[in-house]
């Protein structure tokens, strides 16, 4: 069921998301470290397109690799196939990013 | 070893309706082998046992079975390797349909190799002169490392992925795809690389290596694999030629 197509895009997101990965933890770190409180930090990202773009990106990338991982599995271990194995994949893909859009919305707009 | 040493062996029966396993006492021999065994139960205890073998010297592939869960070339595998508190549990080989006994219907195998275009697509004419090639030529190595197959099914039987998606074409199929993949002389390699791009082609492989583990012929498919992806990763992107 993973096609050139879907090996491609989970790995092009696979590499898309190890520096956002490591840029995350950093900031994690340093925001825990410092003890910023929670209006600290969304002062600090409020109305930043630096950090609008790099959760979004953060979240288009995850829900895509996510979704083909999460299509494999189902696939292998539960048997689905076919146009039901397609709408669990984009079910599972589009909630991700919805949930993910809507807390960088929430945190940067 | 004392001639009167016996073991405990438990056979697969299927056919005529019932199936499940039956139990044979059969002598225990010294370099004996699992293949050995099977022959024995046939000839002195029911000669109604199906199973398959040819050369008896791991030459032809067609003496696989389970032994002890695990996938087994039987005329090479010798019971002292592979006997488990003094008993033997032998069934056809997995990921295949059973024709009867132990003995596998191999056509969706082979069928998988011809999916693959694991097949020599000549891109000149008999007339042409022999195509001169180095025997170090990193393609040459690269066909060589995978050249020895002797289709067994060995690999395809370890492997889980096939297991669980029957689309999956295999270690066997995609490490024959791999040699000619390398092979200067062939002139298929667009539709090879489009064949095991598809839903069941080599990118379903998790490289977790049971088809290396348990090739008889030591051969490694997971790199072959490996190698096709990366071939169809380049042809994809438009780096040279895979
Ligand atoms: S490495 Fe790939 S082909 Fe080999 S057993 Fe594992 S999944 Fe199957
Ligand atoms: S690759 Fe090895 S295990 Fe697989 S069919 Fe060929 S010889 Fe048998
Ligand atoms: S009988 Fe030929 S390989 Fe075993």
């Amino acid at each position: 069921m993973l096609t050139l197509r879907l090996y491609l895009l989970q790995r092009v997101t696979a590499i898309l998301m190890a520096p956002l990965v490591l840029g995350h933890i950093a900031v994690m770190i340093y925001a825990v470290q410092d003890g910023l409180t929670a209006a600290e930090i969304l002062g600090r990202t409020q109305g930043s397109l630096g950090w609008m773009l790099f959760y979004g990106v953060f979240v288009v990338a995850v829900a895509i690799h996510a979704a083909i991982g999460l299509r494999v599995i189902v696939a292998e271990t539960l048997g689905l196939r076919g146009a039901g194995l397609n709408v669990f994949a984009w079910g599972a893909g589009l909630l991700l990013l919805a949930l993910g859009l809507r807390a960088v919305w929430a945190v940067t707009a | 070893m004392s001639g009167d040493a016996t073991m405990q062996v438990s056979v697969w029966r299927s056919g005529d309706g019932k199936e499940g396993f039956q139990t044979f006492d059969a002598p225990r021999r010294e370099h004996q082998t699992v293949l050995d065994v099977v022959t024995w139960i046939q000839q002195h205890a029911d000669p109604s046992l199906a199973y398959r073998f040819a050369c008896r010297v791991g030459m032809c592939g067609s003496c696989a079975m389970m032994v002890n869960g695990q996938p087994r070339w039987t005329c090479r595998t010798h019971v002292s390797r592979v006997l488990k508190d003094g008993r033997l549990e032998i069934a056809p080989l997995r990921n295949l349909p059973v024709i009867r006994d132990l003995a596998t219907d191999m056509t969706p195998f082979f069928e998988k190799w011809v999916a693959a275009e694991a097949v020599f697509a000549p891109s000149e004419s008999r007339e042409a002169p022999m195509a001169p090639i180095k025997p170090d030529d990193p393609r040459r190595v690269a066909a060589d490392a995978a050249i020895e197959c002797i289709n067994c099914a060995v690999c395809y039987a370890a492997c889980d992925v096939v297991a669980s998606n029957p689309e999956y074409l295999g270690p066997a199929a995609l490490n024959r795809a791999w040699t000619l993949a390398n092979d200067a002389r062939d002139g298929g390699q667009k539709a090879r690389l489009d064949a095991i791009s598809k839903a069941g082609g080599c990118h379903n492989c998790h490289s977790m290596g049971n088809c290396m583990t348990f090739c008889p012929n030591e051969l490694n498919p997971t790199a072959s694999i490996a190698g096709l992806k990366r071939a169809t990763v380049k042809a994809a992107l438009g780096w040279g030629k895979g």
